[in-house]
């Protein structure tokens, strides 16, 4: 098989490496937006070449993403470092918490100021008319609806604990999105979810925060955590900010953040800077996604095929092999792709890069091509594939002349279904940060404004009608006549 | 010019063939005839190589059919068989002249060979443009029997390649079929079920039931010098066969 070898020179040449320029990361929501661009905008004044990559994912993306060397450093909180990074039974100081952290190679800046610790939140008019003020009283509605993030039920500091701690019996609770539980709260479909006590939408949708009044909740004060080799100047540029944040301060940055869906803005307003808005063309933003979400499917359909043809022709015949092949390649198709993703962020070449989310994508493209491939040649009937031997063509010949085209339509069925799959799921290639059409999709969701959600969901939806046109077409090209006709 | 020599045919416990002697004369038409499961096709098939014998050796013209010789050996024998075997994505024409191309014929010498196979198998020139899908069953049976007779073969296998056709057809191909045996004094091997083809057909007929040969003769010889009461059996149940 030569195909690795080509494998990997392709993803040698895609990762371009781009040394002495800092990497600032962010998590997928407003409030770390607003403090990545804080620093990427510190750090630049600074003196330094600064990159910011947006809303690449949660605590573990962002947490690898920085061991593995892919950004320098990222806003996080003192709760979620001892509750999900060093996951250590009681509470530290903040010099433990020093120790701990650079034993792993990771540094931690003072206090930018305010606290934003998880909290309740419910609509005032709801929580008035039931008499729920503080979390305690929730005991007394075992039936309301709580839809919850993911990652709020599974923390160390999230639900289940709560619940224990309060001694609630809640019946109807689910996970939900962060952005899209405040539209879900706005329209009544829940009636509490969890928020951050800076978040903007508590102001904006008139919801009341219920008192934590068994002081559950622990401490989320933001620092910003960096790699020890960041340039000292770079860390004292970032010291700088520490204690200049207050809760209002972050509250209304997050707020503007929101109100202009404009980050950088946010950011600029905090240095009290004017800031000018980059032009703001739709169509060329929309085209510049567009081209990268293509860049996207097309390297990685490219390697589905060049590997998956040669997969699909060797699981054709009967035996263990061939069942290995289609059963690996069956479960590749399972892992979710928020899941392969973050498997694949932390090994050392793949990290925060395109090359993640193009391999990512080549791994789900190879289930169609390669059970088309093997199935279009199994169903080749067997006096067609004696006679094709008995006319004395070596087994090459065979396969070539004869055997392939009478499965090229089931082949290229299999290229076509992969490709559509692609041209969906590249839409995930965001989350780490990669763009493509994705992008307005999750900052979207994020800022809860359909219209950028639109955005990408529309050219998406339409490259994937142009995909399959153009497949068609390809049918026309690749299929023999004589296979196209009818009987 | 085909010999088998003590040639058997096991699948796992199933026996196909029991060792067999069995003595192909060239330039003749041999008939091999029986019951479904009898042998017949397996012996055809070992002869080109599609099976490998338990046992026993095949040999062509004095070449042992091994691994090594199967290749050259294919090109020198025809095969047709029952459903035709065309390539559905090739014209006639395209069918007739893969292997011919494959070997880089010069495209002058091959369009001499498509129009003498043509006139011998009565196939209308206009049909050779056509996809096996465009063509009747009766066609592609010509078709067939062009390709496998492109090379210009020694030997020509067919298994039961008239089987699928419905009478009226049948009955003109069998003509023609003869006509062209009879031209060609080919070493023909066919298989069939059906005893009045193979007494119009054969210079030999070999009977054979449950893997092992049971009688070869004429037609006459099976008729009146029957080995065992198969045979007699055999040819009654074939209605119709006293009028030949």
């Amino acid at each position: 098989m030569k195909s690795p070898a080509i494998l990997f020179a392709i993803f040698a040449f895609c990762s371009v490496a781009q040394p002495q320029q800092i990497v600032v990361g962010s998590k997928r929501f407003t409030e770390s937006y607003v403090l990545g661009e804080i620093a990427r905008i510190a750090l630049q004044k600074a003196g330094f070449t600064v990159q910011h990559k947006e809303g690449m994912g949660g605590t573990i993306i962002l947490w690898q993403a920085l061991r593995g060397s892919d950004i320098q450093l990222y806003p996080e909180y003192t709760g979620t470092i001892t509750e999900e990074i060093l996951k250590t039974k009681q509470p530290l100081s903040t010099d433990g918490m020093r120790g701990l952290l650079r034993q792993e190679g990771v540094g931690m800046t003072g206090e930018l100021g305010f606290n934003n610790t998880y909290a309740l939140v419910m609509r005032r008019d709801r929580a008035a008319k039931l008499g729920i003020r503080k979390i305690s009283d929730l005991r007394n509605h075992p039936e309301l609806n709580i839809g919850l993030t993911l990652e709020f039920l599974g923390r160390r500091d999230g639900w289940a604990p709560l619940s224990t701690r309060y001694g609630l019996q809640m019946q109807n609770v689910r996970g939900i999105d962060h952005a899209l539980g405040y539209a879900a709260l706005a329209n009544g479909s829940i009636d509490l979810k969890d928020a951050y006590s800076t978040d903007a939408k508590i102001e904006e949708n008139n919801l009341i925060v219920l008192e934590d009044d068994l002081h559950f909740f622990p401490q989320y004060k933001a620092v910003f955590l960096y790699r020890l080799d960041l340039d000292s100047r770079a860390v004292a540029a970032l010291e700088k900010l520490a204690g200049t944040i207050d809760e209002a301060r972050m509250r209304h940055l997050n707020s503007e953040a929101e109100r202009t869906k404009d980050y950088t803005f946010a950011a600029a307003l905090y240095f009290g800077q004017k800031y000018v808005s980059p032009s703001n063309n739709l169509i060329g933003k929309i085209g510049r996604w567009t081209l990268r979400h293509l860049e996207l499917v097309g390297a990685s359909l490219f390697l589905g095929i060049i590997v998956g043809i040669p997969l699909g022709i060797r699981a054709s015949r009967p035996g263990p092999v061939s069942n290995f092949i289609l059963a690996t390649t069956s479960v590749i198709q399972t892992i979710p792709s928020l899941a392969l993703l973050a498997l694949l962020v932390p090994i050392p070449f793949f990290g925060i890069s395109p090359v993640t989310a193009i391999f990512a994508l080549f791994l789900y493209s190879l289930l169609p091509i390669v059970r088309n491939t093997a199935t279009g040649l199994q169903e080749i009937p067997t006096a067609v594939r004696e006679s094709a031997a008995a006319l004395g063509l070596e087994p090459q010949a065979q396969l070539w002349k004869v055997f392939f085209p009478l499965a090229s339509r089931t082949i290229l069925a299999g290229v076509k279904t992969s490709a559509i799959i692609d041209v969906g799921t590249a839409t995930l290639a965001a989350l780490i940060g990669v763009g493509g059409l994705g992008e307005p999709i999750i900052s979207g969701l994020n800022l809860n404004d359909y219209s950028t959600i639109l955005q990408g969901a529309i050219p998406a939806a339409l490259l994937a009608l142009l995909v399959q046109f153009f497949f068609d077409g390809l049918d026309r090209v690749f299929v023999p006549k004589g296979l196209r006709l009818k009987q | 010019m085909i010999e088998l020599e003590s040639v058997s045919k096991k699948f796992g416990a199933m026996i196909a063939l029991h060792e067999t002697d069995l003595s192909i004369e060239a330039g003749r038409t041999t008939v091999l005839i029986g019951p479904s499961g009898c042998g017949k096709s397996t012996i055809l098939r070992l002869i080109i190589g599609l099976l490998e014998p338990t046992t026993g050796t095949i040999r062509i013209e004095g070449q042992r059919v091994s691994a090594s010789s199967v290749l050259a050996l294919r090109r020198r024998i025809g095969y047709v068989i029952q459903e035709g075997g065309l390539f559905a994505h090739l014209t006639a024409a395209q069918n007739v002249l893969l292997m011919a191309k494959h070997l880089n014929q010069p495209a002058g010498q091959m369009q001499t060979r498509l129009r003498e196979l043509c006139e011998l198998t009565h196939l209308p020139e206009n049909a050779l443009t056509r996809y096996p899908v465009e063509l009747s069953g009766g066609q592609r049976q010509r078709v067939s029997l062009m390709r496998a007779l492109m090379l210009q073969p020694n030997v020509l296998l067919l298994d039961e390649p008239l089987g699928a056709l419905d009478p009226m057809v049948r009955a003109r191909l069998q003509d023609d079929l003869k006509e062209i045996f009879e031209r060609l004094q080919q070493t023909t091997v066919l298989v069939t079920h059906d005893m009045a083809e193979a007494g119009f057909f054969a210079n030999l007929i070999v009977l054979l039931n449950e893997g092992r040969v049971v009688q070869s003769g004429t037609l006459d010889d099976l008729r009146n010098r029957p080995a065992s009461t198969f045979v007699s059996d055999f040819l009654h149940a074939q209605r119709g066969l006293a009028a030949i």
